[in-house]
C-alpha cells in the first residue's frame, strides 16, 4: 500500500536564523526530505500563513521543527498553536531547548535591556529618553509594536514536546539522523535526543591526564599546543558537560568547548553539572571564587532551562 | 485618510512591518518601516568574558556570524593592545573572503535577484529562485547550491564551524594555522568560485543591462536616493573587507571624512524613534534633520553600493573593470540608484574571490606564526565590512578582562533611514489615486530587498518575495481591501 505522504512544519521563534542555515546545509539531502514529505508551513521556503496553519485540523502536521525561543507574545502563541496542529513537536536548537545566549538577557529585565540600548550607549543621542512604545500616535495615525518580555523562556517551558535536538545550531550530521528517523517512521521513545547519547569529551582526541587543577587559565593566555587536554592546561572546556554530536568542532580548531550542544545525557544543569566536575579535580582552589563570569562561563547557552533560570518570575 | 499596512514584509509574521498612509486622494502621504524586535546583546554581553564576546556576538546572526565573529577578533586586539601577526590577518581575511561568497550568492540568487531575473511584474509564484532556475537553466541550481556550500566551508575550516565560528578571534590573532592539504582545498574552491562570479556577472549583463526597461528601473526616480556613503578602504581608497579606514563621501561623491575605528563617536550618532525598536544613525557633523535626502541630511547608506561609492575602486583586476562599467552606465559617481546594489553585490562577489585566490597562493599563508602575545586588557573598536555593510564592536574591559560595557552598531542599522526613505519614495512614486495591487507593492518591496536587509536574520527573506498583507481602510479606518499573497 502506498504510504501517504508526511506532512511537516518547520518554524522559529526567537532565533538568529543559523538554525535554518544548518538545514540548508543538508544541501542536496534535503531533496530526500521534500520526497518523503509534504512542507506544509515553512515562513522561510513558502507562502502560507498565520491564518493557514489556523484553518489546519488538530494534528494534522505529522512533524513541526520548531527552532527559537519564547521572547515575546507572538512566539507564544505560535508554540501553542503548533503544538495543537502537530502530532509531533520538535525543540529545534539550543534557543528552543536551552534559552541559548539570548537567555543571558534574563539576568537583567525589559527594563535594563531598554535602558542600556536606547539610553546609555556611547553613540546614542537621547536628551528626550525616548524609547519605542508598543502604540504610538504619527501625525498620520497609530502604529503598534509587540510586547518584549522581561524573560526569555525555552520551547519545553511553554509547550509539552515530543523530541529534542540541541546545537547551535544543531550539527548537521544528527539532522540527518533526524529527518532519517522520520522518513523511515523508526522513532526513537518520546522525550529522546537526536543528537548521541555522549559527552563532547568523549569525542574529544586530546589526551587526558585528568591531573588536579592548581590555577585557572583563560585560552589567550596559555600556548594551547593542540593535544593535550583543555583541563589539564587549567582551561575551563565545558566539554564534559555537554551532549556530543558536533564532531568536537571547537577542541578541534584548539578552543575549548563553550556549550553549545546543551547538557549532556543524564545532566539535568548542566553549569551545575560542569561546577561539580571541576571542583573534583581543583581541590585546593575555590572554584567559584577563582572563576571569572561563572554565569556566562557555565550557563552561556543553557540559562533558560537551569535551576537558575531568570531574574524576573512570571 | 486611508492606511496600508504591509505585515509581514517577511516570511516571518513579527520581525518587519511596513505601514503606508494615504491621504484623500489616494497618494501616499508617508510610510513608516517598523523594526518590532530588539534582544538585547548590548546589555546581557556585560560581565562575560572578554575571549566570550566574539563567539556570544555571532549569535546576533546566523547568516552575518563571520562579520560579527571578525569585528569582534579586531576589537580584542585593539583592547589588549595586540598587532595580529601577518598570517593571522591573511587568514583572517581569507575566511571573510568565503563569508562574501556565500552570503553574496544567497542575496543574489534567492532573495534580490529574482526581481530582475524574472522579472518585477512577473507573477509572486515565479519571482523566487525556482523562477531563476526556470529562466536561468536547471544545472545553475547545482552550481548555486555547490558555491554556497563552498563559502561556507572555507569559513568552516578556517573558523572551526561555518556558522558561528570560533577560532578566528584570538587577540592577537588566531587559534588554529590551516596546513598544505586544507590549503590545496580551499583553492581549489576559489577558483571554482571564481568562474561562478564571472557566469553571475554574465547572467546580470545578459538578462538586467541588455534590456533597457530595467536600466530605466534602476535609474527612475522612485529609486532614487541622494545621501552620503560610508565603507571601509585600503590606503589607495580602495575597498576593502577587512581592514582600513572608513571613509565617507558626500552625495557628490567628494570625501568628506575618513577616520579610524577608535574615531567612531566622532562621526556616527544614533537616534531613538518611538515607533521602531531600530536606532537611527546619522552623521554627528551634519545631524539629525529628518528623513531627507542631500547634503543637509545627516543620513548616509553602507554595504555594497555603500561601499563602491565611498571608494575609487577595487583593489583586483576583474573587479575593478567591472566597477568602471558600473559607474560609466549608470551615470557616473556616485551612483545614488537603489537597485543598483544588487549589481554592486555581484562586483564584490568577484572580488571576494580575487583576494582569496591572492591569499591562498601567497607563501605565508600556511606559516605557523599565527598569534602574538596580548598586552593587558583596555578598551577596543573593531570595524569590518560585513555584506550588508559597516560593522561596529566596541569593547570596554575591566583589569580582569571582562566586558564592562559593550556598543555595537550593526550593518543594516545604518542603513535603516535609508530603508524608510527608500520605501517612502517608491511607495509615493508607484501607488496614484490609491491603486494598488500586488504588482506595484513587489516594486515597494524591491526598494528595501535591494538593501538585503537583515533585521535579525536575512535568511528570514529568502526566495526573494514576501508575502504581504494589506490592508486599504478608508479615513474612517474602515477596512475596504484586503490583498494577500
Ligand atoms: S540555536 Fe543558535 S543557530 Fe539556532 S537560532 Fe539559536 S542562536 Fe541561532
Ligand atoms: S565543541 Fe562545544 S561549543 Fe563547540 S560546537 Fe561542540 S558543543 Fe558546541
Amino acid at each position: 500500500m502506498a504510504k501517504e505522504k508526511l506532512k511537516i512544519a518547520f518554524y522559529w521563534a526567537a532565533s538568529c536564523g543559523g538554525c535554518e542555515v544548518a538545514v540548508l546545509d543538508v544541501n542536496e539531502k534535503i531533496l530526500d526530505v521534500v520526497a518523503a514529505a509534504d512542507i506544509v508551513f515553512w515562513p522561510v521556503a513558502i507562502d502560507t500563513k498565520y491564518k493557514d496553519v489556523e484553518a489546519m485540523p488538530d494534528q494534522s502536521i505529522d512533524a513541526c521543527f520548531f527552532n527559537g525561543a519564547i521572547r515575546n507574545s507572538e512566539n507564544e502563541k505560535m508554540a501553542k498553536l503548533l503544538r495543537q496542529k502537530s502530532k509531533i513537536l520538535v525543540a529545534f536548537g539550543s534557543c528552543a531547548n536551552d534559552g541559548c545566549v539570548k537567555s543571558l538577557a534574563n539576568l537583567s529585565d525589559k527594563d535594563g535591556v531598554f535602558e542600556r540600548a536606547y539610553l546609555e550607549t556611547q553613540s546614542t543621542v537621547n536628551p528626550e529618553s525616548v524609547t519605542p512604545q508598543t502604540r504610538f500616535k504619527v501625525n498620520e495615525g497609530e502604529l503598534d509594536l509587540p510586547e518584549v518580555y522581561d524573560t526569555v523562556k525555552t520551547l519545553p517551558q511553554t509547550v509539552d514536546v515530543d523530541y529534542t535536538i540541541s546545537g547551535c545550531p544543531p550539527p548537521v550530521p544528527s539532522i540527518l539522523v533526524m529527518f532519517n528517523a522520520f522518513i523511515t517512521g523508526d522513532l526513537p521513545p518520546k522525550g529522546s535526543s537526536f543528537l548521541p547519547n555522549k559527552a563532547v569529551c568523549d569525542e574529544c582526541p586530546r589526551e587526558k591526564k585528568h591531573s588536579e587543577i592548581t590555577e585557572f587559565k583563560r585560552i589567550y593566555e596559555i600556548e594551547d599546543d593542540g593535544v593535550t587536554c583543555f583541563l589539564d592546561q587549567g582551561v575551563i572546556c565545558m566539554g564534559m558537560a555537554t551532549r556530543a554530536g558536533c564532531g568536537c568542532q571547537c577542541p578541534n580548531v584548539n578552543i575549548p568547548c563553550t556549550g553549545c550542544g546543551g547538557p549532556g545525557p543524564r545532566v539535568v544543569d548542566q553549569g551545575a553539572a560542569a561546577i561539580s566536575a571541576l571542583a573534583s579535580l581543583a581541590k585546593d582552589i575555590n572554584v567559584v571564587k577563582e572563576i571569572v563570569d561563572p554565569v556566562g562561563t557555565f550557563y552561556k547557552y543553557s540559562l533558560a532551562n537551569s535551576i537558575l533560570k531568570r531574574k524576573v518570575q512570571k | 485618510m486611508r492606511e496600508i499596512v504591509i505585515d509581514p514584509i517577511t516570511r516571518l509574521e513579527g520581525h518587519g512591518k511596513i505601514t503606508i498612509f494615504l491621504n484623500d486622494d489616494g497618494n501616499v502621504e508617508n510610510a513608516y518601516f517598523q523594526v518590532p524586535e530588539l534582544r538585547g546583546f548590548e546589555k546581557f554581553c556585560e560581565g562575560r568574558r572578554a575571549e566570550d564576546l566574539p563567539i556570544i556576538t555571532t549569535r546576533i546572526c546566523g547568516v552575518c556570524p563571520v562579520a560579527h565573529h571578525m569585528a569582534g577578533a579586531k576589537a580584542l586586539d585593539a583592547a589588549f593592545n595586540v598587532e595580529p601577526t601577518e598570517t593571522a590577518k591573511k587568514l583572517r581575511e581569507l575566511e571573510y573572503c568565503g563569508y562574501f561568497i556565500y552570503d553574496h550568492i544567497l542575496h543574489f540568487y534567492f532573495l534580490g535577484g529574482p526581481d530582475f531575473v524574472v522579472g518585477p511584474d512577473a507573477p509572486a509564484a515565479k519571482r523566487n529562485i525556482l523562477g531563476v532556475i526556470e529562466k536561468a537553466g536547471l544545472e545553475v541550481a547545482g552550481e548555486v547550491i555547490k558555491h554556497r556550500a563552498f563559502g561556507q566551508r572555507i569559513t568552516g575550516i578556517i573558523g572551526g564551524r561555518p556558522t558561528h565560528p570560533v577560532s578566528a578571534a584570538m587577540p592577537g590573532g588566531i587559534a588554529k594555522a590551516i596546513d598544505e592539504d586544507e590549503r590545496q582545498e580551499i583553492e581549489d574552491m576559489l577558483k571554482s568560485c571564481h568562474e561562478f562570479a564571472k557566469f553571475s556577472l554574465k547572467l546580470f549583463d545578459d538578462v538586467v543591462l541588455k534590456n533597457a526597461d530595467y536600466v530605466n528601473l534602476i535609474t527612475s526616480d522612485p529609486y532614487n536616493l541622494p545621501t552620503y556613503y560610508m565603507g571601509t578602504v585600503d590606503e589607495n581608497n580602495k575597498v576593502n573587507f577587512y581592514d582600513g579606514k572608513v571613509r565617507v563621501v558626500d552625495p557628490e561623491g567628494k570625501e568628506f571624512v575618513k577616520f579610524g575605528p577608535s574615531e567612531y563617536l566622532d562621526i556616527i550618532e544614533e537616534r531613538v524613534e518611538p515607533w521602531t525598536y531600530v536606532k537611527m544613525p546619522y552623521l554627528k557633523k551634519v545631524g539629525w534633520n529628518g528623513f531627507t535626502t542631500g547634503p543637509d541630511s545627516g543620513i548616509y547608506r553602507v554595504g555594497p553600493l555603500g561601499r563602491l561609492n565611498a571608494s575609487d575602486g577595487m583593489a583586483t583586476p576583474v573587479a575593478q573593470a567591472e566597477y568602471e562599467r558600473m559607474h560609466k552606465t549608470l551615470g557616473g559617481k556616485p551612483v545614488h540608484a537603489t537597485l543598483a546594489f544588487h549589481w554592486a553585490r555581484l562586483i564584490e562577489l568577484m572580488y571576494a574571490t580575487e583576494r582569496g585566490l591572492e591569499l591562498i597562493k601567497d607563501p605565508e599563508i600556511t606559516s605557523k606564526n599565527i598569534r602574538n602575545k596580548p598586552g593587558k586588557p583596555g578598551e577596543g573598536v573593531g570595524i569590518v565590512e560585513a555584506a550588508r555593510g559597516t560593522l561596529i564592536h566596541h569593547y570596554q574591559l575591566d583589569e580582569n578582562a571582562l566586558a564592562k560595557k559593550i556598543n555595537l552598531v550593526v550593518a543594516t542599522t545604518h542603513n535603516a533611514p535609508g530603508i524608510c526613505m527608500s520605501i517612502k519614495n517608491a511607495a509615493q512614486g508607484i501607488i496614484k489615486n490609491g491603486e494598488v495591487n500586488d504588482g506595484l507593492l513587489n516594486k515597494v518591496e524591491m526598494a528595501f530587498r535591494a538593501y538585503d536587509p537583515c533585521w535579525a536574520c536575512a535568511t528570514h527573506f529568502a526566495i526573494g518575495e514576501m508575502p504581504l498583507q494589506v490592508n486599504v481602510f478608508d479615513s474612517q479606518k474602515k477596512l475596504v481591501k484586503k490583498i494577500t499573497r
